[in-house]
């Protein structure tokens, strides 16, 4: 009783997870993959294969709108890399508590506890026509017009994804610096590094990691958004996400799925040539 | 102190002459180190002549790390001067002070391999590349890893490490290098080996090697010149032997070697051809003599003998052994004999007083012996052997 229940216990222990996992990652995704090869004439759909739907993805406009989500993207990835690595550069190396760091980036997590949209809606009376910033601009005579960029653009668009994503990007670097052995960098001085080698031969090298871990949150992250992009574009922005999820609500499923397939495809490939370059493995 | 002399050893393999640096002395004048109002270090003065393996010798929080990290500019000087031969180097930058350290834990660069590693020093220097190949690759043939220079320090054994992180130090020619403690991460049996190699790498380079050790052994083996600190003070400088037999208090006594200590008060100084005999009253005890310098008739003392210099004998031995006018005599109970393969060490109690004391026998010699647990015995020792420990 007692052997067999010792051989039983790991595949006991891992069933829940298992089920779970099969059943709302797996399951939902072989869904889309076979909804996207089914018919659809405008009013139903009906089980089928055909790659009519992924033709229909394959126009000039699909790729346009991947160009613009990309761009968004490499945008969000630099703001959130250029901003958050400073951060969490200063978090680690320059708070000298364990307290006061823990303290610290809890600070920089408080604007998580609201909702996304609450968040998002609450930049227009910032950035809007007569939001503070164009009053304050209009005030002191920067400006004679009010800027229209500010919002309802893709300035917007991204200023909002790196506001919501970027603490995704400082927390795997913060864990990544926060690993690195000080001794390194009393070594690296002993040796003769100046504070700029210091950084470049030792501290980047072994935040690499980190910043991979990162650069994948945002991509995943990014490479789905749609309400980021509605909210703070306006109608003007265009993103695969909000593609997929115009097609759902007028109803066209296999469409949308089939999109859903080959962003899946987009993002994994990124995903991978991350992999490629940067070994994560010793931060798992 | 003495001076200490650095005798030349016969090299076995000859130190490329590129790789040799000009070793240099380093001195320190009132050194003292701050961390708000505690004093890591206190107000040291020391010596460490040039070409000399000094270590620093002491429990761990006893300052001597702090000594370490002063000198090689990895913690600022509150007070007080450190020269290395005549440049005095308070505030010039680490880099600048032709030293070099080897960390307690290697702080090899895990991203790096065995070559990058050694060839970090001399890239941050500035060196071209062709000269730096060539002396990367003598260095790391210096300590035998010239097959291993394209491995990362994880695939390497801890005895390879420690060669690796001794080669970064040694390859940027520092005028002097200090070694944290650089035997601990090692097991027993390597340890023992290492520390022979230190040695010999030392006397090849002829540099200046500053050790930070807590183990009295390694000291013994590895230096020159012994410094032992307590509680961010300098005890005691001499040499190995010199610490070992002539302990000036009663700190370096406990810590460096199995010695009794008795506390009581000092009631006669005879000055002898040999220093002092000296006269002390052990509460308790009775009188014991002792040989020693600086003794002043009433003040609080202490004398230590070494466990091994005293003499175990039966009550009827005692007896018709006659006790000179220079010997002390104690009865003792036997309480434990423990075995520790060469020696063995028998723990007594002093009858009437309760003191412990140790004494320990070569394992030949004792098995010659028939002393038993619980049995009461005398301990003699000569007033020669006993030491006056005037702090």
């Amino acid at each position: 009783m007692s052997e067999t229940w010792k051989t039983l216990k790991p595949y006991a222990l891992i069933t829940p997870q298992t089920l779970v996992f099969l059943m709302f990652l797996v399951f939902p995704i072989l869904m889309i993959g076979v909804v996207s090869f089914w018919e659809f004439n405008g009013y139903s759909m009906t089980p089928a294969f055909t790659l009519d739907n992924y033709r229909g993805v394959l126009t000039a406009v699909t790729f346009n709108t991947y160009l613009n989500t990309f761009k968004f993207l490499g945008l969000t990835w630099l703001a959130t890399l250029l901003i958050g690595y400073p951060v969490a550069y200063f978090l680690s190396f320059h708070v000298p508590k364990l307290e006061w760091q823990i303290l610290l980036f809890l600070v920089c997590t408080i604007p998580f506890w609201t909702s996304n949209i609450i968040r998002m809606i609450s930049w227009v009376p910032l950035l809007g026509r007569g939001g503070l910033v164009n009053q304050m601009l209009l005030g002191t005579g920067v400006i004679q017009q009010p800027l229209e960029f500010l919002l309802y653009s893709d300035f917007a668009v991204v200023l909002g994804m790196v506001h919501l994503y970027i603490i995704f990007m400082i927390a795997p670097i913060f864990n990544s610096l926060m690993r690195i052995d000080r001794s390194l960098i009393t070594a690296a001085e002993d040796l003769g590094a100046s504070g700029f080698q210091i950084f470049k031969e030792v501290i980047l090298p072994l935040s690499a990691p980190g910043i991979a871990i990162g650069s994948i949150f945002i991509v995943t992250l990014i490479m789905g958004e749609f309400v980021t992009v509605r909210l703070m574009g306006g109608g003007q922005s265009a993103s695969v996400g909000k593609l997929i999820q115009t097609q759902i609500g007028s109803l066209q499923y296999p469409l949308a799925a089939a999109n859903a397939i080959v962003l899946l495809a987009v993002t994994m490939l990124i995903i991978v040539s991350i992999l490629r370059v940067l070994d994560i493995r010793k931060e798992l | 102190m003495q001076d200490i002399q650095i005798e030349p050893v016969l090299t076995v393999e000859a130190v490329p002459e590129e790789l040799q640096a000009e070793a240099k002395g380093v001195s320190l004048r009132d050194v003292t180190k701050k961390y708000g109002s505690f004093a890591a270090v206190q107000n040291i003065t020391l010596d460490i002549p040039a070409g000399s393996y000094t270590c620093l010798l002491g429990p761990s929080g006893c300052g001597k790390t702090t000594t370490m990290r002063m000198i090689a500019g990895h913690e600022d000087i509150s007070e007080g001067d450190i020269y290395i031969g005549d440049t005095r180097i308070n505030g010039i930058p680490a880099t600048q002070r032709n030293t070099a350290m080897m960390f307690q834990n290697y702080a090899l660069f895990p991203h790096k391999t065995v070559w990058e590693n050694v060839d970090f020093g001399l890239k941050m220097r500035g060196m071209t590349k062709g000269d730096r190949h060539h002396r990367v690759g003598e260095m790391l043939e210096v300590v035998g890893l010239s097959g291993f220079s394209d491995r990362k320090p994880a695939q390497l054994s801890g005895g390879q490490q420690q060669r690796v992180a001794l080669a970064r130090a040694l390859v940027t020619r520092p005028q002097v290098l200090m070694l944290d403690e650089p035997l601990s991460a090692l097991d027993e049996s390597l340890r023992v080996k290492t520390r022979g190699e230190l040695r010999k790498l030392q006397r090849q380079f002829g540099m200046t090697f500053i050790q930070v050790t807590h183990n009295q052994d390694e000291a013994y083996s590895l230096s020159d010149q012994i410094v032992v600190m307590d509680h961010g003070r300098v005890d005691q400088v001499g040499t190995p032997a010199e610490i070992f037999s002539k302990p000036l208090s009663k700190f370096v006594a406990r810590f460096t070697g199995d010695n009794n200590i008795f506390v009581g008060t000092v009631t006669s100084a005879v000055q002898d051809t040999q220093g002092q005999l000296i006269q002390m009253d052990v509460p308790a005890l009775g009188t014991l003599l002792c040989l020693g310098d600086y003794a002043q008739v009433g003040t609080e003392a202490a004398c230590c003998i070494r466990a091994d210099l005293m003499q175990i004998k039966s009550l009827t031995e005692a007896e018709t052994s006659v006790c000179g006018p220079a010997t002390n005599r104690v009865t003792a109970r036997i309480t434990a004999i423990e075995f520790t393969g060469y020696v063995t060490r028998v723990s007594l109690v002093l009858e009437g007083s309760g003191v412990e004391v140790l004494y320990k026998a070569r394992t030949p010699d004792w098995l010659t012996t028939s002393f038993q647990e619980g049995q009461t015995v005398v301990l003699d020792w000569a007033a020669a052997d006993c030491v006056f420990l005037p702090h």
